[in-house]
């Protein structure tokens, strides 16, 4: 995570997407996923046009699909997990390559390989297009409580002072001559874990009092805000929009 | 003068002939039991650029934390510009006294140095293109006005110090209270830092180890030791007292001999 | 939920968490709404108890969660674990920020590494954020209320707590599973899996948890949530002699954070005590279909044996008791009691042992913890300038 106006999976660029009001697309994502999730798994056609829609997102936003993939891997675990469905899950047998596997097990892992995938694109693709400053405007443009924002917008701000931190010590560990081998070493990780906390919650202590001295008495100033024409927001409902219409035709069909 | 000033004024008494700071009998205990504070007199005259030396563990941060009411005094008074350190009159101490804290990190707290500059001002009320003035006039005068849209943590370490003392100018406050402003600076940054506090027009309270650096900028120095003020004198005098020096582990850098500086005017 | 990956620091990624697709939209919604009435009960209570000081220190708390879930705790032969932190947040800041402080981690989580699915945000929250965290904190307040007030026993209690937590998590997953999960898997199975699985993950969590909240006791007990100072008279020190100093009207400080916390233990011990015996109770609603289908597939030799198989417990069920639902339950609840008397247990035989300790958390010397106080700052030193090793710019 980088601080300020750029974070890992974010990709510098103007592209009609990057320049579409934070709000608008956290909003259109949301909707989004909302709609893949509620779409029935025996409409897979419905998954391929869903798909479809988010590769025409990521041309528009000019964002490579070799980096999209590769951010796929985050499912892995959970890839595993509905690998195991078709064996564990009771009902009517069926035989693929040889193997007997279950057809509701089937089924299930489709499902949740199917949503799970759209979803972390959608999200990739919102990531990648988005600068941190601006999710943060959008965040608390939808509503969400102001002290949230801030909260998030602190942990964001000193996410990287933490870590480096945390760098810092476990590079004074290692010029020490220690190395961490296994569960004997884990008093002295947890010590240093502990320090990191008190260090962390002393520079808030501190935070805030530069922020008392600068006259902070519990609300936050607003200087900026996001704003959206109502063009965007109608090119920005294209995407959830289409996926409706989508999901529509997948219960009916 | 801005909104908050104006409202103020008119209920407490303000002279323009009162000291910027006047501290007496200042006493502290944190709430752990810990005193730190032991009956603390200090007064500083409007325009006066004043080095508070003093070895570790002696106060002079919680000394600095009492001058804007971020402490409560246990015992004892701080008055800013004739207007009593209290709870009624927070907001215009706070602005009155602005404290530059020794790391920058905690100081810079916003997502972009524009925000965080303008963060004082807007938390007192203003607004518009008065507030983008503000700002921008607070960082010309540390030379980082091109700096503005960039987010704190990819400045250098110099370069944040400077923001810090912008974000406080930008409140224009009565008296700048600068905690180890040369800490972790290259001798260049510390150069230009130099530079900067000589240009401003302001009373200046500086917190620091660096006593080079307190003989070059402060004309007086005072030392707080064992929570009181133990010496106040000339800054070249106190140097060159070695007696006292070393009673309060304070010690010159090798080489430096404080008789033999010309100290550049202000 | 946390799944233990190998990882370094250089490609250290937060755990994993729940994805889109995996709970079926109306309970993810609800789940959502949990979350949300969470969060916002959270918010005014962290406002009370830290008032204008809830934004940088829940966001410097919640930086310090998402550090530390990168944290490397190697296991053996290359695996290693990591603290999911759910525990130690509520223990060291409180139910309220620690609910806030995962949250947003969560939060930020899904919409910055795609990590857990947007719309099972609501899921991962209550899961991760709301459970463990109440669960953690319940036990931790239970159990050191009635222990020694020594160090050796917050220590303890924190073991105990992130040990009961992280399976509670699962339990609750379990839960919301069980009603809103998008393929029928045998309910049992889950539950059987997913506690087997998380208790283990739970030790590893307990012991990191309590030796990080050791780690903090040693330096700045003060910290810990719940565990205050005691003030001394001030003194005047006026030609090097110490005086009293007239004494200064002060504010009281506001007593109802200590008692609004009393609410909290009672409500996570409540709810873990139901979240056992609730899950357990249908958990156990099929058991036999279950056991067969698994055995005709050749699974049940590969299903995870634990230590207490041969016990009254094994396999969640009361074996006397002859409804199975009830028998689930009833081991649920069997089995948080007996963690909860097993740990008090623990705590007499400390405190015994330790009858003629000081007493207090910030007079137990421990030689065990030299180190970690020679890492720490004495206190005024750190109140003072002395920062530039603690920072170490250079």
């Amino acid at each position: 995570m980088g601080a300020g106006h750029a974070h890992k999976l974010y990709r510098h660029g103007h592209s009609p997407v990057h320049d579409l009001p934070p709000h608008c697309k956290l909003a259109a994502v949301f909707c989004f996923v909302l709609v893949v999730v509620s779409t029935p798994r025996e409409a897979m056609w419905a998954f391929g046009l869903y798909a479809a829609l988010l590769a025409a997102v990521a041309a528009v936003a000019r964002v490579p699909a070799g980096f999209l993939l590769k951010r796929l891997v985050v499912e892995v675990p959970f890839v595993a997990f509905a690998l195991l469905m078709p064996f564990v899950v009771p009902g009517e047998q069926t035989s693929v390559l040889g193997v007997s596997v279950s057809v509701p097990g089937l089924w299930g892992a489709w499902n949740v390989l199917a949503k799970a995938t759209l979803g972390v694109a959608a999200s990739v693709l919102l990531a990648s297009t988005t600068e941190l400053r601006a999710v943060l405007l959008g965040l608390q443009r939808l509503k969400l409580p102001p002290l949230l924002v801030q909260i998030a917008s602190f942990m964001i701000r000193y996410g990287d002072v933490v870590t480096d931190e945390m760098r810092r010590m476990s590079i004074a560990r290692r010029s020490r001559g220690f190395e961490a081998r296994g569960v004997r070493q884990w008093r002295v990780l947890a010590a240093s874990a502990g320090a990191l906390f008190i260090r962390s919650y002393e520079r808030g202590e501190r935070v805030h009092l530069a922020m008392v001295s600068r006259g902070y008495t519990g609300a936050m100033p607003v200087i900026d805000e996001a704003t959206a024409t109502r063009t965007q927001w109608a090119y920005a409902a294209a995407l959830p929009a289409l996926a409706l219409a989508v999901c529509l035709l997948g219960w009916t069909l | 003068m801005d909104p908050v000033t104006s409202s103020t004024e008119s209920t407490e008494p303000f002279t323009d002939d009162a000291p910027s700071l006047e501290v007496s009998g200042l006493a502290y205990a944190y709430p752990d039991g810990h005193q730190a504070l032991f009956g603390v007199n200090l007064t500083v005259c409007r325009g006066e650029r004043v080095a508070l030396l003093g070895p570790n563990g002696a106060g002079k941060t919680t000394l600095v934390l009492h001058l804007n009411g971020i402490l409560d005094a246990g015992s004892g008074t701080v008055r800013v510009a004739g207007l009593p350190v209290a709870k009624r009159n927070l907001a215009e101490i706070r602005r009155r006294v602005g404290i530059v804290f020794q790391d920058p990190d905690d100081q810079l707290f916003m997502p972009t140095v524009r925000e965080d500059v303008a963060f004082g001002p807007a938390t007192a009320g203003l607004r518009g293109p008065e507030l983008e003035e503000r700002v921008l006039g607070a960082l010309k005068q540390v030379g980082m006005e091109e700096y503005a849209a960039r987010p704190p943590h990819h400045l250098s370490f110099g370069q944040r110090r400077r923001v810090a003392v912008a974000t406080v100018l930008a409140m224009e406050p009565e008296i700048l209270v600068l905690d180890e402003p040369s800490s972790n600076l290259d001798p260049a940054s510390r150069r230009e830092l130099a530079d900067i506090l000589r240009s401003l027009d302001v009373t200046v309270l500086m917190v620091t180890h660096d006593l080079p650096y307190a003989l070059e900028l402060c004309p007086r120095a005072v030392i707080l030791s064992e929570g009181v003020i133990a010496a106040d004198d000339r800054t070249q005098d106190l140097l060159c007292d070695e007696k006292l020096m070393r009673s309060h582990r304070l010690e010159l850098p090798f080489g430096f001999d404080p008789r033999s500086v010309s100290i550049p005017s202000a | 939920m946390g799944v233990e990956t190998v990882r370094t620091p250089q490609e250290a990624e937060p755990p994993m968490h729940v994805p889109d697709g995996f709970i079926d939209a109306p309970v993810s919604v609800a789940a959502g709404v949990v979350a949300a009435g969470a969060v916002a009960v959270s918010l005014r209570g962290a406002r009370r108890e830290l008032d204008e000081r809830t934004a940088p220190l829940a966001g410097l708390v919640a930086a310090f969660i998402f550090a530390v879930q990168m944290l490397n705790f190697p296991v053996a032969a290359g695996t290693s674990g990591h603290l999911m932190g759910g525990a130690l947040a509520a223990i060291l800041v409180g139910p309220y920020t620690g609910v806030l402080c995962v949250a947003v981690v969560l939060l930020m989580q899904g919409i910055f590494f795609a990590d857990g699915g947007l719309t099972a945000l609501g899921v991962n929250v209550t899961v991760m954020g709301v459970v463990t965290v109440l669960v953690a904190y319940g036990l931790f307040r239970l159990l050191t209320g009635v222990l020694p007030s020594t160090r050796r026993s917050a220590t303890v209690s924190a073991f105990v707590a992130a040990l009961v937590s992280v399976p509670a998590a699962a339990a609750a997953f379990t839960l919301l599973y069980w009603i809103g999960g998008t393929t029928d898997i045998p309910i049992g199975k889950v539950f059987t899996a997913m506690v087997g699985v998380h208790t283990l993950i739970g030790i590893g969590e307990a012991v990191i948890t309590a030796l990080t909240v050791g780690a903090v006791l040693a330096v700045r007990p003060d910290l810990v949530h719940g565990v205050s100072g005691i003030a001394a008279p001030l003194k005047l020190r006026i030609d090097g002699e110490l005086v009293d100093a007239p004494a200064a009207t002060r504010d009281p400080e506001p007593a109802g954070a200590a008692r609004s916390t009393r609410g909290f233990w009672i409500t996570g011990l409540v709810s873990a005590f139901l979240l056992a015996g609730v899950v357990s109770f249908y958990a156990s609603a099929d058991p036999d279909g279950l056991e067969r289908v698994a055995a005709d597939q050749g699974i049940d030799e590969k299903a995870e044996e634990h230590g207490a198989a041969d016990s009254p417990l094994a396999d969640y069920g009361v074996g006397d008791i002859a409804n199975a639902r009830l028998s689930g339950g009833l081991a649920g609840v069997i089995g948080v009691s007996a963690t909860v008397v097993v740990g008090t247990g623990v705590f007499w035989v400390v405190r015994r042992r330790h009858e003629d300790d000081h007493g207090t958390v910030s007079h137990d010397h421990d030689h065990d913890h030299d180190r970690d106080r020679d890492s720490g700052n004495d206190r005024d030193r750190d109140r003072d300038n002395d920062r530039d090793s603690d920072h170490g710019h250079v």
